[in-house]
């Protein structure tokens, strides 16, 4: 059942809309009803052959022989691709944006880092055919030792699961083996705490299952192209991993998909398309590779699995003065996304609350399972569950009503972030309100008069004088605790401002004739801190309360002398994160 | 043996899209010269409505009923290039690019019209019915029809726009995590009553209650959608789902759907949604994108409600009658926690 | 392998085709009879995106033998609407807006058109284990069974397009 607090923040809407606001029916839903919405496997193609892949059965292993000789004899057969086939047989999938090394192959060659991983693709006549030639291929392994815990394997001497990766953590701006957050000093916060809550969370990978396994039909278009029937959730992103692994220039591949049954995230990696399109190249004939359901169960990328460490410093009053998080992304044993993933979920902590004092290392450790990927709520889903139960936890060691204790919390606007942009736009506190109201959940008539739009700002605004370090250096593991080397002035920005493109429609809904909204082009600023965030007044470390009473803030600090970011050219992630492509 | 019921509540906020923007979209809109307005783009729909909700924020620009704006999407030879449909971007990035493409398109469109009705373009506006007609003064009009015929017959102009939406590349410090991540987060409250078995440590979700923030709701309906179908979602990863039950052991995975537990349609529990709308300021009339939070508060918010039922602490998902039987034990027996908000 | 001549009705118009003797009706339907309406989900009769009505009675397509269907009638989603006249069952689906990716719904219709043809006033009850054999990851479910409880109570107009 779904109902509409209209009267909040009616004032920053137009309501006055022709169509937007209205639940108006699905283009899409004849085609659904009736059958006929075209899924990529609903395409009839004359001499259609099928695809198969045979998949390692060891967790990690060197591959010594391949032989596919009886596998070329069988019935039905037409062609037996191997890694040696594969114009480009590395690729990591968000090399199309510069971030990160190729690590991952189409077909192994050399070895096997997960249960599952690709070694042969056989293509047949017929499905049956297709299975039939695969049991007769025969791959000689050495198993080797095996890692599946993410913190077994950042330790020293664990097996390595990728060579690309040799200590098994992605590699954060050349420089780190994780993502850092750092916003005051936690350590001191934690000292004038009256409860410490300490605790370990673990998520488990989570599987899509999308009704509609992945799957892909290529076949041979006039004017030397292949036409690609796809179930992507990026097309142009599938269609130049594509481009990239097969060394073809774009406009030979005409990608058709957009109707894909299910997605949640595990379409994203282009499983099947590459090797469709190269058999549809060596055949000459269409080829469709679709994973069957046991496949897409075990091997179509989960959700990875996430552990997570967080420790809360509260006040007897509930105000949370320091939050430190340690939290370990499970990649499997290539790439593909998780290293953004851990980005996402840096940038989010600690959580839509206004702490003082905040840490945070996020490891994106690699183990020999199934890569993970992108699932619905990318990078938030698992620490969102961590911080929450964390937050009940932390209601309970302060006596206090958990939904007091949010709203005491929480972000409002024109509050400071651990990452060092003012908070807008928050919503929090009301959607508190409103559940307590609909749930009967009794609230203090203090925390009913609470808004995200007053209460805000002022010394909740400030940046934190914060201990800086250079634990997790690359290639040191033994550093990965130590003491601060540095501490970075209250106030202390290095990152230049973006402009971001304001769209109307939002108090001024009815977009003005003729007006192209305008953009402010992209220029990395000279100056590193915009004038608006010039004169930053120190912080007195546990900053904070919502209440009221705060010290006033002390003098202004004069800015630090920031580090120049130097951009050359196109703004890409390599210059985000000094990754190169190999 | 009993059943114990608990209440449980966690609140979140989600980032729309890729948060350290450099994520382009584009679309391209044209109109056939009856009027009727073809929107092309390469993104896709998986489910969540992306066809319908651009077909909304671009009938709603050009000023025309929806019957006559057609979405065509993903084409790569027809439809410019896109990220893809994912992190919650669809809605946000996809929508602005449309409301840019079809403003260039309502500009050339006004244009021909202000030449028709020799006025000037400014003083046109449009009634969402398929007219045009000078502001205040309804009787000057044309239709959009007859102004595409007089546009590509006789004035020779192309009713067409292009868009693109970009929020531009932030880049990282390495020691502080400080960057720009783009501004739009929706927001939720959840309230989720629960039973527990303590006998066979099964959890069953009685009700739950719901607040989310998502900015303008383009299309109620479709945001009903994704809000209950995460929800199940968000049920089914709390308590059953799992391809690694014994991780980081990798055995006794599940191999289909015989295996893989998800609840059925008999394992649904009644869900009541209350929709805020805080337009994000760089969001397409102010939208942000339900499709990805939808689940996360469902979580926290059942393992906060087994605990106020039992006692039991489950840290490790998914809440396995197993877990909850060992918490029982080990904690000696079940122990209810006071009610909480008036509960159960 | 010998293949088996089969001769059946397919919605309606006869069909002919030649299968091997361990070919599935689903593969025949989609990729001999070009019926894309009945979708793969799994392929081990466990998620209903397959299921189609052979001389009335609910089946997995998937695992059913082509072979088996000489002489039979088979429906599937193809067959639904009567011409550009939905049936209300499909009706009751647009209404309620109960598809999202809409992969299941073929599945679900089938099997919603099944129960009603045994039992023209289900339960929600009844509704819920009719539809118990189909997987739908997107919707809740909800709808779904909402939908079906309206086209039972026949309050639904029939459209055309
Ligand atoms: S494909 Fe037949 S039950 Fe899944
Ligand atoms: S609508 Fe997607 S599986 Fe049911």
């Amino acid at each position: 059942m779904l109902e509409f607090r209209k009267d909040l923040f009616a004032a920053e809407r137009d309501d006055n809309l022709n169509i937007v606001g209205k639940g108006a029916q699905r283009q899409d839903m004849p085609g659904h009803v009736t059958g006929r919405s075209p899924f990529f496997d609903d395409h009839a193609f004359e001499g259609l052959l099928h695809l198969k892949v045979v998949r390692s059965p060891h967790h990690h292993a060197r591959i010594r022989a391949i032989d596919t000789t009886a596998a070329e004899r069988a019935p039905g057969v037409k062609r037996i691709l191997r890694g040696a086939d594969v114009p480009l047989n590395k690729n990591t999938l968000l090399s199309l944006i510069n971030f990160g090394k190729d690590d991952e192959p189409t077909l192994a060659v050399s070895k096997v880092s997960y249960k599952g991983e690709p070694v042969v693709a056989i293509i047949a006549e017929t499905e049956q055919q297709a299975l039939a030639a695969r049991a007769l291929v025969r791959v000689d392994y050495d198993v080797l030792p095996h890692v599946f815990d993410v913190e077994e394997a950042l330790k020293p001497g664990a097996p390595v699961v990728n060579e690309t990766y040799p200590n098994n953590y992605f590699e954060y701006h050349d420089r780190y083996d994780h993502s850092k957050l750092r916003f005051g000093d936690v350590d001191r916060a934690f000292a004038t705490a009256d409860f410490i809550v300490d605790d370990r969370y673990q998520m488990s990978p989570i599987e899509h299952a999308p009704t509609e396994t992945n799957g892909s039909i290529a076949a041979p278009e006039q004017n030397d192209r292949f036409v690609v029937h796809s179930c992507a959730q990026g097309l142009f992103f599938s269609l130049g991993t594509a481009a990239k692994i097969l060394k073809l220039e774009s406009n030979r591949l005409h990608f058709i998909g957009g109707t894909v049954g299910g997605g949640f995230g595990g379409k994203v990696d282009s499983l099947t398309e590459p090797l469709s399109i190269l058999g549809a190249m060596m055949t000459g004939q269409p080829v469709r590779y679709v994973l069957d359901r046991e496949e897409e169960m075990l091997y179509g990328s989960p959700r990875g699995a996430e552990r997570i460490y967080i420790k809360d410093g509260i006040l007897r009053d509930g105000r949370i003065v320091a939050r430190r998080i340690r939290s370990y992304f499970d990649a499997g044993a290539y790439t593909r996304l998780s290293s953004y993933a851990a980005i996402k979920c840096t940038a989010h902590l600690p959580g839509p609350y206004t702490i003082p004092n905040v840490s945070a290392d996020i490891y994106v450790a690699y183990t020999n399972r199934c890569p993970s990927t992108a699932m619905r709520g990318f990078g938030i889903t698992a620490v969102d569950f961590a911080l929450e139960v964390h937050m009940d936890k932390g209601a309970e060691a302060c006596g206090m009503d958990p939904m007091e204790f949010r709203i005491l919390n929480a972000y409002r606007d024109e509050d400071m972030k651990a990452h060092r942009r003012v908070a807008k736009n928050t919503a929090l506190i009301e959607c508190v309100q409103v559940v307590a109201e609909k749930a009967g959940w009794p609230l203090s008539d203090e925390a009913r008069r609470q808004s995200s739009l007053t209460g805000g700002g002022g010394a909740r605004a400030l940046i934190p004088a914060t201990p800086i370090d250079d634990n997790g250096r690359i290639g040191r593991p033994e550093t990965r605790t130590g003491p601060a080397t540095e501490t970075l002035p209250a106030g202390a920005m290095r990152i230049p401002m973006t402009k971001q493109p304001i769209m109307e429609g939002s108090a001024e809904a009815r977009p003005t004739p003729a007006a192209v909204p305008q953009y402010e082009p992209y220029r990395p600023t000279p100056a590193s801190m915009p004038p608006a965030y010039q004169p930053m007044p120190a912080a007195p470390p546990p900053a904070m309360p919502p209440t009221a009473a705060t010290a006033p803030p002390p003098a202004a600090a004069p800015a630090p002398a920031p580090a120049q970011p130097t951009q050359h050219g196109a703004v890409r992630f390599s210059s985000v994160f000094g990754t190169r492509r190999r | 043996m009993a059943r114990h019921r608990g209440r449980g509540m966690a609140s979140v906020n989600y980032p729309i899209g890729m948060n350290l923007g450099g994520d382009p979209s584009q679309a391209l809109i044209h109109s056939n010269p009856d009027g009727k307005f073809t929107v092309a783009l390469s993104a896709i729909d998986l489910g969540q409505g992306m066809k319908q909700v651009t077909r909304q924020v671009a009938a709603e620009t050009l000023g025309v009923p929806m019957e006559d704006v057609y979405v065509d999407t993903a084409d790569s030879d027809t439809g410019p290039h896109d990220m893809g449909s994912f992190a919650s971007r669809g809605t946000h990035r996809m929508g602005n690019a449309v409301i840019a493409a079809a403003r260039e398109a309502r500009g050339v469109l006004l244009e021909a019209a202000a030449e028709e009705l020799e006025v000037n373009a400014g003083d046109l506006v449009t009634d969402g019915r398929g007219n045009i007609h000078v502001k205040g003064a309804p009787s000057r009009s044309i239709t959009v029809k007859a102004t595409a015929q007089a546009a590509q017959f006789k004035q020779g102009k192309t009713i067409a726009g292009r868009g693109i939406f970009l929020i531009p590349l932030s880049t990282v410090d390495p020691q502080t995590g400080e960057l720009n991540p783009n501004t739009a987060f929706a927001h939720a409250c959840l309230v989720a009553d629960v039973e527990v078995d303590d006998e066979t440590g099964e959890v069953t979700v009685l009700k739950m209650a719901s607040a989310y923030e998502l900015g303008r709701a383009i299309n109620p309906k479709m945001v009903e959608q994704q809000l209950v179908g995460g929800a199940w979602m968000g049920i089914s990863h709390a308590l059953y789902e799992t391809p690694e039950p014994y991780y980081p052991d990798p055995s006794h995975g599940p191999r289909d759907f015989n295996e893989y537990l998800m609840p059925g349609p008999g394992d649904t529990a009644p869900y009541s949604v209350t929709i805020l709308e805080r337009p994000a300021p760089d969001g397409p009339f102010g939208g942000k994108g339900p499709g990805e939070m939808c689940a996360n508060p469902v979580l926290p918010a059942i393992a906060n409600a087994v605990y106020n039922a039992v006692g039991v602490r489950v840290n490790d998902l998914p809440i396995t009658p197993e877990k909850v039987l060992r918490g029982i034990k080990a904690n000696g027996g079940a122990r209810p926690q006071p009610r909480r908000g008036g509960g159960g | 392998m010998a293949k088996i001549p089969v001769q059946f009705r397919l919605n309606g118009s006869d069909r002919a085709a030649f299968v091997g003797p361990s070919d599935n009706l689903l593969t025949l339907l989609r990729r001999g009879l070009n019926d894309f309406g009945p979708k793969y989900g799994c392929g081990q009769g466990t998620c209903g995106t397959c299921t189609v009505l052979v001389d009335g009675d609910l089946q997995l397509s998937c695992l059913t033998l082509a072979a088996t269907c000489e002489g039979k009638h088979v429906e599937t989603v193809s067959g639904m609407a009567e011409g550009p006249v939905l049936h209300p069952l499909q009706q009751a689906f647009m209404d309620h807006f109960a598809a999202q990716c809409g992969f299941c719904t073929p599945g679900m219709l089938t099997a919603a058109k099944a129960l009603l043809a045994a039992n023209p006033n289900p339960t929600r009850a009844e509704v819920i284990d009719g539809i118990s054999g189909n997987i739908c990851r997107c919707t809740g479910y909800d709808a779904i069974i909402e939908a079906i409880l309206a086209a039972a109570r026949g309050g639904q107009a029939k459209r055309t397009y």
